[in-house]
């Protein structure tokens, strides 16, 4: 579908620059988001300032790529899957560029964290690490679907969601434990709060942009769908 | 008729119903030019009140299908219709009804405009007086009527005994619309209405579809995808002959059913 053979060349040549741009900024945000756990985690403040920094390029990327979705839209008038797909980029874009202001907040959580050194190892919560690591996992599989527009493996990533919000309940337990034992533990929970936050967010993002792959690939828009909608949508044309 | 609206089926199937009435049937339609099959067993509803517009590439049958509408190929003996247009349930084809009668009721409005070459009064008065016997006063208001109801009025009220050649392009193109509004049809058909006209007339024309909508039911044949998409509430895409897809305008604009439509809409063809 999403494909060349415009009879103009040129909008070919747009449309797939627009495309791999997406991806490019998907791969810089994956890793940015990557880094700031690895900060999190290890309390590395040299890694948390370079997940921070690592948002400018990330909202240049934005900008550029707004630019070449209003130019399309001008020039072209996209319509049936080019609009589909200019639309979900436009939309994709806007997910993305949160998912780096969510690892910007998970690396400054870091570098709180690291600043107070209460003692208390909340960084290591297991049910928060798992999450962190179901977030990526999941973000990367969205721009694979992206970069594929494979709708059946969006759906799975739509699925996956509901174990990051598990997690995150878990993880508030076990705060709300330890602040409760010992109040001066509330300062780095909160800050912990804050990561935890973040990376259950990274999940919603990387599920919304597998949510624009089925709309770009099926015309469908899950968005408030069921699941038994959402595999009905993907198993249709 | 009350019927409910059924897209046309196509290779894709019957796409699913419209509760909107349904004001011309076209049932199993093939059309020849001498030996040249034109129109493929066209089946599809026009819905009343509503925009239905035609697109497709040059030769796809789209112009042939709205002559065939009100039997302008009546015109030309080796030209030939097999199958049912029924208007209101009666078929057009084969109706002994008059065709000036028939085309009456199915109005036509041409790519380029073909004002008579008569005053902007007598333009509109010309073909009421076919259908009817008027009071001066009562053509009077008549006149007005239409030029009102085609947004004109106001730039002729004061030359209504000017030529109607005298007119720019769009305003002819107006006066042309008004002449058909003026025999008070039920169906107008606009045959690439805009392809002579510049932006700014277009888009009165336009706007004009949009608000003649409310009394006729219209369909309208355009090389101009992006003005399908403006002005049509259903979209019919033909090829070769044949009707390709036929639906709602957003659905065909948003996710067609066929690859062909899709490569035929983005710009992919040929």
């Amino acid at each position: 579908m999403v494909s060349g053979d415009h009879s103009s060349k040129q909008y070919d040549a747009e449309l797939e620059q627009m495309r791999s741009r997406i991806l490019q900024m998907g791969g810089l945000v994956e890793s940015q988001l990557k880094l700031a756990m690895e900060a999190f985690e290890t309390a590395d403040v040299e890694k948390a300032d370079m997940a921070i920094a690592n948002d400018r390029r990330v909202n240049d990327l934005q900008l550029d790529l707004d630019m070449m979705v209003n130019h399309l839209i001008a020039r072209r008038q996209p319509t049936a899957g080019d609009l589909r797909m200019v639309m979900g980029v436009a939309k994709a874009i806007t997910d993305l560029e949160r998912v780096g202001d969510e690892a910007a907040k998970i690396a400054r959580a870091a570098k709180w964290l690291k600043e107070k050194a209460s003692g208390f190892r909340m960084n290591r919560i297991p049910d928060l690490h798992q999450s962190g690591e179901i977030a990526a996992r999941m973000l990367h599989r969205s721009l694979d679907a992206f970069a594929r527009l494979d709708g059946p493996a969006a759906a799975s990533i739509i699925r996956d969601d509901a174990g990051i919000d598990d997690r995150f309940r878990a993880t508030l337990r076990q705060l709300i434990t330890y602040m409760m034992e010992d109040p001066r533990s509330i300062s780095s929970a909160i800050d912990t709060i804050w990561a935890a936050k973040a990376i259950e967010r990274v999940g919603d993002h990387a599920k919304n942009i597998a949510e624009h792959v089925i709309f770009i690939a099926h015309g469908a828009d899950v968005r408030h769908a069921s699941p038994e909608e959402v595999e009905r949508a993907v198993s249709q044309g | 008729m009350e019927v409910t609206l059924r897209a046309g089926t196509t290779a894709a199937g019957a796409a699913p119903a419209v509760p909107v009435p349904s004001k011309m049937s076209v049932r199993s339609l093939n059309f020849y030019y001498g030996r040249f099959h034109a129109l493929k067993n066209v089946n599809l509803e026009i819905a009343e009140k509503r925009v239905t517009a035609f697109i497709g590439p040059s030769g796809c049958g789209k112009s042939t299908l709205l002559r065939v509408f009100n039997r302008m190929f009546e015109l030309y003996p080796e030209q030939r219709a097999e199958g049912e247009v029924l208007m209101d349930g009666e078929d057009l084809i084969r109706s002994r009804q008059d065709v000036a009668l028939i085309r009456a009721k199915i109005g036509m409005v041409f790519q380029k405009p073909t004002p008579f070459p008569m005053t902007i009064y007598e333009n509109i008065a010309f073909g009421v007086r076919l259908f009817e016997k008027l009071p001066k006063a009562q053509m009077d208001e008549r006149v007005e009527w239409a030029l009102r109801k085609a947004a004109l009025w106001n730039e002729v009220k004061d030359k209504l005994g000017q030529a109607g050649t005298s007119l720019s392009g769009g305003q002819q193109q107006r006066l042309c619309i008004a002449r058909s509004i003026a025999v008070r049809p039920d169906v107008i058909l606009f045959d690439e209405p805009c392809s002579a006209l510049d932006p700014i007339s277009t888009a009165k024309i336009e706007e004009l579809i949009e608000e003649l909508k409310q009394d006729y039911t219209v369909a309208i044949v355009t090389h101009n995808m992006q003005q399908a998409a403006r002005v049509s509430d259903y979209t019919a895409y033909m090829y070769l002959g044949e009707l390709m897809e036929f639906g709602e305008t957003d659905q065909i604009f948003i996710k067609p059913r066929r690859k062909e439509t899709e490569d035929y809409i983005t710009g992919r063809f040929g």
